[in-house]
């Protein structure tokens, strides 16, 4: 009995043994000993953020040569740098990825039902559409929270998740689940790249922005005393902070929601406090991406050149930007006056750009000392055309040539070498726009006896900002509205003594509608001793155009050259053109918009060959983001930044105008942010500051 | 009609997981998704089925004719090792994206009681050859039945709000205790 027991058990065994061997010679599989070498290099997380199933597949894949050693979400550089050592590979830079939330709460719609089932946003959204009024914001059930294996999300105040960016290892599990979009996977690059879409949660004042500066964020940072924070944001988007929070005409506030209730909120004023304190401070050091050695040639040192070389630098590429004058900053060094831009705040921050390694080449003339045969010979992979608008056209009236009659431009680079004193002459400037107002402000603190300002419009349709205006008439110009130059009377040697106009009205005189137009029989003549003609500013072709007036671009009848709206490409595939050489005259954040997206399509043109078209941007105001009425709370007056007496400004030509905003005063405009989404609002905002004396409930809320 | 019965039985009545408490471990360890569930419920219907049918001659023909059938377990499980040696080495050759995600649970069949369980029901209840094929077929499809509603059932976990000491295993084991009871309740089918 035993002996057959024994004999069975070992013979069965003999059998099972002989057909597993010979299966083992069938289904053999020859497996590359770096698959478990890769596989212990990998974290073990079994994320799924790579694709693959596991990090078995993951090491697989790797091994076959499907994957890059950076295949890993999970492991970082340092996975990535001992996969490589396995594989004799070298490893690219992998850039690090996060969770971020485009979210901001707001006032969050009442939802439709009290729903009592599955908690999750799926399947809320599935049901009831989410939100009642936003297909955009976060539900607030935590369905990312839940679907994190690395424990970095959790829901935080109003349900909102919040991310920790130490712990996220951007394996997507959270975007995967959140069904609106709220939460998204993305990286410093592709923060720098994005262009915005209709499909993001995007506030009116976001809309507006030339930019597409993320405000909420930054004024949100700002209330809670995340300087360093807000400051980073500020520059995602706008590398020259300092000047814009002096300079720009901020239509995102104009267009800010708690103007339905009582004033914007002062965007600039916090966007200047936050630049200012890093002035005041010291460098805040920024992210810029490994090199990639691709030179990229930038023609013109003004503000869309410098925004453009800027983020290609951030991006890794080393660009070269090339200068005809001495120094960079374009119109912001040589046509804004001191007294509204210092120039030690240009330095600061045109060296805060240099410093992050872009070459500068100045008194380079484009044209003259070299051209676009000369840029490709030397190995620049793409060039961006940025040499701005410095011509004023003539105005074509009789006498308009005379010597004392000078362009806005040339008058506005001469103050302080040709232009230092004007004692008791009398000026008149031709013109609406904000550089004429800087005229007559520069010509009445150079001692004009009397300065006049002819423009064809009422003050509402000036092509000058509100403020300007306002800063010219304090200081005592004299703006005379709806008036035309008909012709210059000169005198025996060739200066123009006096010029002669007349009024205008508008075809629909009531609503201001139309072209004005010269009423006959209202002529005047106004007598002055210098004229300036500040009517508008267009480029400079010649560099572009052969003798015959022929070239290589395609050309607008006003004189610009043509590129395309969002890539910024000219006809020629490698050439991009920005700023006001491709627009005209426009505001200095349409130029650093314009070095942005330009900077993204070269970065495109020069790693894949290709500059494609962003997907859903959004390009003008979204009508359903325009609210009529809402429900705030607290009224809390705007910050008003104070401004040097008009005494002072006359005393000393330099001196800043107006001033920066406290700590006190930033945090509390802060608060007045409604931390708008799509549709949404926080009616509560400011509630900390109720205890003040200056702020109010606001009982005679606005309906709808 | 016979095997219609008897393959209600194998599958609802006396599910072999839910009703006779047989290959609890990859129940629990592979129920958490489904699309891991069909792979690791397929290989155990494939693997069942063979088994049975390897080990019904072996019995019949081998051990019961010598009289040392008190070796069937021992043999059984040497047969069953080397069946599920012979279908990994099988999957790892042609199906290997099945391969990679069964990961370590293909082995766990090798141990896995419910195999073993049904060849030896197979003999204790002396069916027949053909009958005792069919019978492990439906057991493998209980199984697989019981793990695809219970790994249905897991991922609506990741979604619910379960207190935090139930999370895991334990509201896993909460769960297969009342799909026991819901499976008894098939018990009168079989009058």
């Amino acid at each position: 009995m035993i002996a057959s027991s024994v004999a069975i058990v070992f013979g069965l065994s003999f059998v099972a043994a002989v057909l597993l061997a010979a299966a083992s010679r069938v289904f053999h599989v020859e497996e590359d000993p770096r698959v478990a070498e890769v596989e212990a290099c990998l974290p073990g997380a079994n994320c799924g953020g790579c694709g693959l199933p596991g990090c078995s597949a993951a090491a697989a894949a790797v091994v076959a040569g499907e994957a890059p050693p950076e295949i890993c979400v999970a492991g970082g550089m340092d996975t990535a740098a001992a996969i490589a050592r396995v594989m004799g590979l070298s490893v690219d830079y992998r850039e690090p990825q996060v969770a971020a939330l485009i979210c901001s709460g707001g006032d969050r719609a009442k939802r439709m039902f009290a729903y009592e089932g599955v908690r999750d946003c799926r399947a809320e959204a599935m049901l009831y559409g989410g939100e009642k009024s936003c297909g955009l914001g976060c539900i607030g059930m935590g369905s990312c929270v839940r679907a994190c294996p690395f424990d970095a999300v959790r829901l935080g105040r109003d349900n909102l998740p919040v991310v920790n960016k130490a712990l996220c290892r951007s394996c997507g599990k959270c975007a995967e689940v959140c069904p609106t979009g709220a939460i998204r996977i993305t990286s410093f690059s592709a923060s720098l790249l994005h262009v915005n879409k209709l499909v993001d949660c995007l506030a009116p004042c976001m809309q507006k922005c030339p930019v597409q500066l993320d405000v909420r964020t930054f004024v949100q940072q700002v209330k809670t005393g995340d300087l360093h924070g807000a400051l980073l944001t500020l520059k995602n988007r706008n590398p020259l902070p300092l000047i814009v929070g002096r300079i720009c005409p901020h239509p995102c506030e104009d267009i800010c929601r708690r103007k339905i209730v009582d004033e914007g909120v002062g965007i600039n004023a916090l966007e200047r406090y936050v630049a200012d304190w890093e002035m005041n401070t010291g460098r805040i050091p920024i992210h810029v991406a490994p090199e990639t050695g691709r030179k990229v040639a930038i023609v013109g040192g003004g503000p869309a050149g410098l925004s453009c070389a800027y983020f290609l630098r951030r991006l890794g590429h080393h660009p070269v930007i090339f200068e005809s004058h001495s120094a960079l900053g374009g119109m912001l060094r040589y046509a804004i006056p001191e007294f509204r831009l210092p120039r030690n705040v240009v330095d600061w921050e045109i060296q805060g750009i240099l410093e992050l390694g872009v070459e500068v080449r100045t008194y380079m003339t484009f044209g003259k000392d070299f051209d676009l045969g000369d840029l490709e010979s030397q190995g620049y992979e793409a060039v961006f055309l940025a040499t701005g608008a410095w011509r004023n056209p003539r105005l074509y009236i009789p006498g308009d040539d005379a010597r004392n009659i000078v362009g806005g431009v040339d008058f506005l680079t001469g103050v302080g070498s040709r232009w230092t004193n004007l004692k008791g002459r009398r000026a008149v400037v031709v013109g609406g726009t904000n550089s004429a107002m800087d005229i007559a402000r520069s010509l009445v603190r150079l001692g004009a006896e009397r300065t006049s300002v002819l423009t064809r419009h009422i003050p509402r349709k000036m092509a000058a900002n509100k403020y300007e205006i306002e800063k010219a008439e304090e200081i005592g110009a004299e703006i005379l509205v709806q008036t035309m130059p008909q012709s210059f009377e000169l005198d025996e040697s060739g200066r123009a003594v006096a010029v002669r106009y007349v009024r205008t009205e508008y075809p629909d005189e009531k609503k201001a509608a139309g072209e004005p137009r010269p009423v006959p029989g209202t002529e005047a003549r106004l007598e002055a001793d210098l004229f300036v003609v500040a009517t508008d500013r267009v480029p400079d072709l010649s560099p572009y155009l052969d003798k015959r007036g022929l070239g290589p671009f395609r050309l607008t009848k006003q004189g610009t050259i043509i590129g395309d709206d969002m890539t910024m490409r000219t006809n020629l595939p490698h050439v991009f053109v920005g700023g006001e050489l491709r627009r005209g005259r426009s505001i200095v954040m349409e130029a650093v918009a314009d070095g942005r997206r330009a900077a993204r399509s070269i970065h495109n043109f020069v790693t894949t060959g290709d500059v494609p078209m962003p997907t859903l941007p959004q390009e003008r105001v979204v009508p359903e983001s325009l609210l009529k009425g809402m429900r705030v709370r607290w009224r809390i007056p705007k910050v008003q930044p104070s401004e040097v007496p008009v005494k002072a400004r006359l005393e000393r030509f330099a001196l800043e105008v107006r001033r920066g905003i406290g700590d006190r005063e930033a945090v509390k405009e802060a608060s007045r942010c409604l931390r708008c989404g799509f549709t949404c609002y926080d009616a509560e905002a400011g509630s900390e500051f109720a205890e003040d004396r200056d702020v109010t409930p606001y009982e005679q809320a606005v309906e709808n | 009609m016979d095997y219609f019965l008897l393959i209600i039985t194998a599958v609802f009545i006396s599910n072999i997981v839910l009703v006779q408490y047989l290959g609890s471990c990859p129940f629990m360890g592979t129920s958490k998704a489904i699309g891991v569930a069909l792979g690791m419920g397929g290989a155990v219907v494939f693997v069942m089925t063979m088994a049975t049918a390897l080990t019904w001659p072996i019995q019949h023909l081998l051990l019961l004719p010598n009289g040392v059938d008190y070796l069937q377990t021992i043999v059984f499980i040497l047969v069953i090792a080397s069946l599920v040696q012979l279908v990994e080495m099988f999957l790892r050759k042609f199906v290997p994206p099945l391969y990679a995600s069964l990961g370590i649970y293909l082995p766990l069949i090798t141990t896995n009681c419910a195999v073993l369980g049904v060849a030896i029901l197979v003999q204790r209840n002396d069916l027949p050859f053909v009958r005792g094929v069919v019978y492990s077929l439906a057991s493998g499809a209980g199984f697989l039945l019981a793990l695809v509603l219970m790994a249905a059932i897991r991922e609506r976990f990741d979604t619910a709000p379960i207190p935090r000491v139930f999370r895991g295993t334990p509201i896993a084991l909460v769960t297969a205790g009342v799909m026991s009871l819901a499976f008894y309740a098939f018990r009168g089918m079989g009058g």
